[in-house]
């Protein structure tokens, strides 16, 4: 067994020890079995001497326990690293981000505590998963959806503080968005609720947001505060239907009114669902056993990523296929959706050669066969469906062993994904790369694109040192750009970090002095994005 | 076909006992492993379409094994404990807050309930 860094055998004999007396003997874990068992299984360093590990794991199973094991650890200045599911695999599993820190594993914690059907809201502990909310609505047959991202084996107050996103409307896709209070035990052991939560007797802590004063919530999401014990969401009424509408676009740079005109209709809200774009010419995004590009085609999108695209627009219209291609997604009344999508029609026909697929309109509740059938994520129905992604198939005899997400925020416009695309294509040349022939960006997130570009982990030390060195200086070139990454593993969090760096890093120079205040000891998730304890700064610079 | 038969099996069990006014005695090792299974494993493992495990399971056996890991009949406990602790590829290993010891060799006998004695 490991011992934290700067913690005595002795002191940490009796951490553990208390931590014993809190959790009881089978949740404390010390045995480098169970302790391998907290490994992140897509350490981008795994089996080198730079992987993540923790010295120990604790499970406590209630919210006073997690109090003792905080005030033990306080007390003896072992580092502690709390986990929800742990299961933010590809942005970081269940391994401290500081070698030697005990994981304080929250995942028995699992009660839903409650689902509200009249006011639509849920109020968790950190060990429910997407699927256990979604079980637990359905066996209760309460009209609510929840939004879940991929994979849904997640935790729902996890991904919320991770800031993670999901796939159906607006309001519930961003998941930290539409969170509603939360409960926090604080470094010292002491507990805070955020928001009408901090009125003993409140009647509304799950019903409005903000409360009274600083709404100080977002400083415990992708952050190393306290250790967030229940937290409230808001969720959507299963809605009387969902519709989708596809236009097609001829030409390569009618995507910048394409998007334009998207813009307008989802601020405006007249579609909700996350729209999706695709290139029928380029064939784009591909599917997980697609087989590779034609050289042909190959050379046609280089050009066109450097802004010559007239060949590739013949290309397209020899074989009669769309530029583009975008699907708006709409929930609602039925009446109303296909309003909505004539409407939108209307608005997209300003471009020139458009055209347009109606989609099937679809009355919800889904049948059981129903549910089979259709993109489950937009439908609130938790699924493993994105582990195809690396894993053994046709087209790929050699499975990875996980992947890393580069996942830069780019602006909403059609110029912005050329130069993204031209930015990003130019570095795969000069850095040898690993860069798609061209990103499609996604819509996860209002008045913004996201860029997702999936890495290989594999077990090869080698291979995974080029991929890391491609992901940073993936990184550096975006930022030099004005794209920020909105979210990553543990591996890479300090050098994003960096490039939030606006008046000589104000902003982590900030979150440091709240660190040292609300954390004084630095137990707290050391180096979780970024933010590290006083004690350990001047080792890390 | 061996799941849907043996989950029919076991409601029918379930259902006898309570019709009989008689309160539901606890899950057999059996069912306990299925419930695992179905909680843990079915949404890569099960025979459903897109389930990505079973659908690796088919491109490495090529029809020569079944790519469900409930329709396997050669899969020992020992097996099952080694890639649930240990993953392989893109599936990660489960962690004992998750599937506890008493719940894998639960979960193991079931897998390894089609082994030839």
């Amino acid at each position: 067994m490991k011992t934290p860094p700067g913690v005595s055998a002795t002191d940490f004999a009796a951490a553990l020890g208390q931590f014993e007396a809190a959790v009881g003997k089978e949740w404390l874990f010390t045995s480098d079995e169970d302790v391998a068992l907290y490994r992140d299984a897509y350490s981008p360093f795994w089996g080198e001497p730079e992987e993540r590990a923790a010295s120990a794991a604790v499970a406590p199973g209630s919210v006073e326990q997690v109090q003792a094991v905080v005030r033990a650890a306080n007390r003896y200045r072992v580092p502690l690293y709390p986990i929800s599911t742990g299961r933010n695999l590809g942005y970081g599993g269940s391994a401290p981000n500081y070698s030697g820190s005990v994981v304080l594993d929250l995942k028995r914690m699992n009660r839903v505590l409650e689902v509200n059907e009249r006011s639509a809201y849920a109020l968790v502990e950190p060990g429910v998963s997407y699927f256990d909310l979604y079980r637990h609505i359905q066996e209760k047959g309460i009209k609510l959806m929840v939004d879940v991202p991929d994979p849904g084996w997640g935790g729902v107050l996890g991904n919320a503080l991770d800031r993670g996103g999901g796939y159906t409307t607006h309001q519930f896709r961003n998941h930290f968005d539409s969170h509603c209070g939360m409960e926090i035990v604080l470094a010292d052991g002491e507990i805070l609720r955020t928001g009408m939560g901090a009125m003993p007797g409140s009647k509304t802590w799950q019903q409005y947001k903000t409360g009274y004063g600083p709404w100080v919530d977002g400083i415990f999401s992708q952050s190393n505060f306290g250790v967030v014990t229940k937290m409230g969401l808001w969720l959507m009424p299963e809605p009387d239907a969902y519709m989708t509408g596809t236009v097609l676009v001829p030409r390569h740079d009618d995507l910048i009114p394409l998007i334009d005109i998207l813009n307008y209709l989802e601020s405006g809200r007249v579609c909700q669902g996350i729209s999706e774009l695709s290139s029928p010419v380029m064939g784009l995004p591909a599917a997980d056993d697609a087989p590779p590009l034609s050289a042909e085609l190959a050379a046609l999108i280089a050009k066109a990523v450097e802004r010559d695209t007239r060949a590739l627009d013949d290309y397209a219209a020899r074989k009669g296929k769309a530029a583009w291609s975008c699907t708006l997604k709409f929930y609602g009344p039925a009446k109303a959706l296909q309003a909505q999508w004539e409407y939108a029609k209307d608005k997209f026909a300003q471009i020139r050669g458009a055209t347009f697929v109606d989609g099937a309109l679809i009355k919800l509740p889904l049948s059981a066969e129903q549910k089979e059938k259709v993109h489950k994520v937009e439908f609130g129905i938790p699924n493993l469906s994105i582990f195809s992604f690396g894993a053994r198939n046709a087209n790929n005899p050699t499975p990875t062993n996980g992947h890393q997400w580069f996942s830069p925020i780019i602006p909403r416009s059609g110029e912005e994904v050329f130069e993204a695309n031209r930015v990003f294509a130019r570095a795969g040349r000069e850095y040898g790369l690993p860069v798609p022939p061209f990103s499609i960006p996604f819509c996860f997130w209002e008045r913004s694109f996201l860029f997702l570009f999936g890495f290989p982990v594999t077990h090869d030390v080698e291979k995974n040192k080029k991929t890391r060195a491609a992901f940073a200086q993936l990184v550096r070139i975006a930022a030099d750009q004005g794209w920020g990454e909105y979210r990553t593993a543990p591996a890479y969090q300090d050098l994003i970090m960096s490039t939030y760096s606006f008046n000589n890093h104000a902003l982590l120079r900030f979150l440091e002095r709240l660190k040292d205040a609300v954390d004084p000891n630095g137990i707290l998730s050391a180096g979780r994005y970024g933010i590290w304890p006083q004690h350990l700064r001047g080792a890390r610079q | 076909m061996t799941r849907v038969v043996l989950t029919t099996s076991i409601a029918v069990a379930v259902g006898a006992v309570v019709s009989l006014g008689v309160r539901a005695a606890d899950p057999t090792p059996m069912q306990q492993g299925h419930a695992v299974f179905n909680k843990w494993c079915a949404p890569c493992h099960s025979n459903a379409p897109g389930n990505p495990g079973t659908a690796a399971l088919e491109a490495l056996y090529q029809g020569s094994k079944p790519a469900a890991l409930e329709e396997r009949t050669d899969l020992t406990p020992e097996t099952v404990k080694q890639f649930v602790r240990n993953g392989v590829s893109i599936m990660p290993f489960f962690r004992k807050t998750e599937i506890s010891d008493a719940e894998l060799d639960a979960l193991a006998a079931y897998l390894a309930r089609n082994l030839p004695e």
